[in-house]
């Protein structure tokens, strides 16, 4: 028989191990319940969305995916302006971006002496962390100001001559336009589809660019040949990455984009975009407007999930495909 | 100079193989210098302007006195401090979710489907328009309650603050070697006190890192605030209340026609990206990895 001393130690004991196990149990199932809740933002904002932007959807019908008519004095609305703002200002800035990062993260992994590579890599990382007002109103006061004084009538007078694909280069030179948002949005994707690439880059096992450099390839045969077919699929992830994260970008475009709800086919004139038209909008909006510049927000909403849904998709593949290979 | 190649006496009209892929290389490689040079440039441009214009109007009145009303003089105090509440709020809010979430991707849930839809849908709001949550919270919060507030703000903040935390805990959580968790439930370490006291212990400084980065990214944001604390040209800490916010009185300021207005967007914007940046660099260097490369 124990003592009652013994019985009251093993009580406690067996007491302390039912609440560990209580514990367990509760520390786990509300770790779960957090988990759910990202899932839970994710229909909720969805959910939210489509309720409010609902009068909008049944007012104007699928009429409201193609009309070019956003007037607020007679209530009539229609997203087509806004959305080929977004697509167009996004492609420039993939267009442009791609390269100029594609550029760097050869540089970065390729070419710069090893007490090089960090500064320069940090450098770039920090473009990515300049808030977007700041891109907004360097980009409204010194760089729009500065291309439309040297660089647009350049591309105007030499492009804009091109046959058919000239009167995509003509516009007023105010500086705010289709084109100068795609620049700066750029600029601003830039860091990140560099680090992507870069950490891509890096991934190529050594033998295999050893390989091709003692066979005798130049550097640029090697980045081509070899380390570019490897990756590919995370390459393009990067890009479809960058281009999401381009297509939802607000405040630097509503600075420099110059809010105008017209149509042109001169990427030199002022345009909008989904993001900015609603930053310029929403809080004098009420009614038909509002819910239309939440059915802006929900068509933006869905278009970047499936953009960055398939970038994710590309990034999966990639480290599916070299799961288990040493670099 | 004269490349001896090139020299017409040796290689007759035509170039070899060899010297068309050595110029091939050469300029490819030459344009990559050049990229970067111009990334490198542009970072120098903003941060010079930057500079160049917010020194000059940082005074001891921006950080002394209140957000004026047009044409007169002030500071920026109130939006600062508001700031400083709406961005602690938020990381307040979405730390503790975003550890959670984190935590139960790399501890309990792994390779499971949910784990894995989970961490799916995690990465896509990652980069998410923030405007979009502005909205949802605007629907959430503002329209309910009939009117902008400092909570709206902070709940939309932390929405952006939840990704970063949960991709960064869990990443950083997988990197504590699982023997460590083995050797302390086999001491009979219950599977929370495992996680709270072995693992979380471990993986600290990579899980204050990823709040580091959220609040850096948070602080700057704009767009999720112009439709959910707005801005409050008076003195107020109430968070039931419009508060005043560093993001949306650049924005204001910035296009604004009045001069005073103006100087004091670019002091503030100044402000903002030093903070940023900093913030930036302190996360670098908290991350002290358990496999640190």
């Amino acid at each position: 028989m124990a003592t009652p001393e013994e019985q009251m130690a093993l009580h406690r004991q067996l007491h302390a191990k039912s609440a560990g196990v209580l514990l367990d149990k509760v520390f786990k199932g509300s770790s779960f319940l957090f988990a759910a809740l990202v899932l839970i933002v994710l229909f909720g904002i969805m959910l939210m969305l489509l309720k409010e932007a609902w009068p909008t959807f049944a007012h104007f019908g699928f009429g409201f995916f193609i009309s070019s008519d956003w007037d607020v004095v007679n209530n009539k609305y229609g997203a087509l302006i806004p959305i080929i703002g977004t697509l167009v200002t996004s492609l420039i800035a993939v267009v442009i971006g791609v390269p100029v990062s594609f550029g760097i993260a050869i540089f970065i992994t390729m070419m710069a002496p090893e007490w090089m590579k960090r500064p320069v890599g940090i450098a770039i990382e920090l473009l990515a962390a300049v808030p977007s007002i700041i891109y907004g109103m360097w980009g409204l006061f010194y760089f729009a100001p500065w291309f439309a004084n040297y660089i647009q009538p350049f591309m105007t007078d030499t492009l804009g001559e091109v046959p058919i694909l000239g009167q995509f280069f003509q516009g007023p030179p105010i500086g705010v336009s289709i084109f100068t948002a795609g620049v700066v949005l750029a600029i601003m994707i830039i860091p990140f589809i560099a680090s992507v690439m870069r950490d891509m880059f890096d991934i190529v096992p050594t033998t295999l660019k050893e390989s091709a450099f003692a066979m005798g390839s130049t550097t640029w045969e090697v980045v081509w040949k070899v380390v570019l077919p490897y990756t590919k699929t995370g390459v393009v992830g990067g890009v479809i990455l960058g281009l999401g994260r381009a297509m939802g970008e607000t405040m630097a475009v509503a600075f420099v984009v110059g809010n105008s709800l017209e149509l042109n086919a001169g990427l030199f004139y002022p345009g909008a975009t989904i993001a900015s038209t609603m930053a310029n909008e929403f809080n004098e909006a009420s009614g038909l407007h509002m819910s239309s510049l939440i059915a802006l927000g929900l068509i933006l909403f869905v278009i970047t999930f499936l953009v960055l849904s398939i970038a994710k998709w590309f990034l999966m593949m990639l480290e599916r495909a070299h799961e288990g290979t040493s670099t | 100079m004269k490349a001896p190649a090139l020299n017409p006496h040796r290689t007759a009209q035509k170039m070899t193989k060899y010297q068309i892929r050595k110029i091939i290389n050469y300029i490819n490689l030459s344009a990559s210098i050049m990229v970067t040079i111009f990334g490198l440039a542009m970072l120098a441009w903003i941060l010079s302007v930057l500079f160049g214009k917010g020194f000059h109007y940082l005074d001891w009145a921006v950080f002394s006195q209140m957000t004026p009303p047009p044409g007169e003089s002030g500071g920026l105090l109130n939006a600062i401090v508001g700031t400083v509440a709406l961005t602690f709020l938020a990381v307040l809010i979405g730390t503790p979710i975003g550890v959670m979430a984190g935590t139960y991707l790399a501890e309990f849930g792994m390779k499971s489907k949910f784990s894995s839809v989970v961490r799916f849908i995690n990465d896509v709001l990652l980069s998410a328009p923030s405007i979009v949550v502005g909205v949802f919270v605007y629907t959430l919060v503002v329209e309910p309650s009939g009117h902008f507030s400092g909570w709206a703000g902070a709940i939309a903040l932390s929405i952006l603050v939840i990704p970063v935390v949960v991709r960064t805990t869990e990443d950083m959580l997988k990197l504590v070697p699982i023997p460590m968790r083995e050797a302390a439930a086999a001491l009979g370490a219950p599977r929370y006190k495992v996680t709270i006291s072995i693992v979380y212990k471990a993986a600290l400084s990579g899980m204050i890192t990823g709040v580091l980065l959220a609040t850096a990214r948070i602080m700057g944001e704009t767009a999720p605030l112009l439709f959910t604390a707005l801005n409050n040209q008076f003195w107020s800490v109430d968070m039931n209340q419009p508060i005043a916010n560093m993001p949306v009185v650049i924005y204001q300021y910035a296009l604004s026609p009045y001069e005073d207005w103006q100087n004091l967007a670019w002091a503030g914007a100044l402000l903002i990206t030093i903070s940023v940046l900093l913030m930036n660099i302190i996360a670098r260097y908290t991350l002290k990895s358990p496999t640190s490369r």
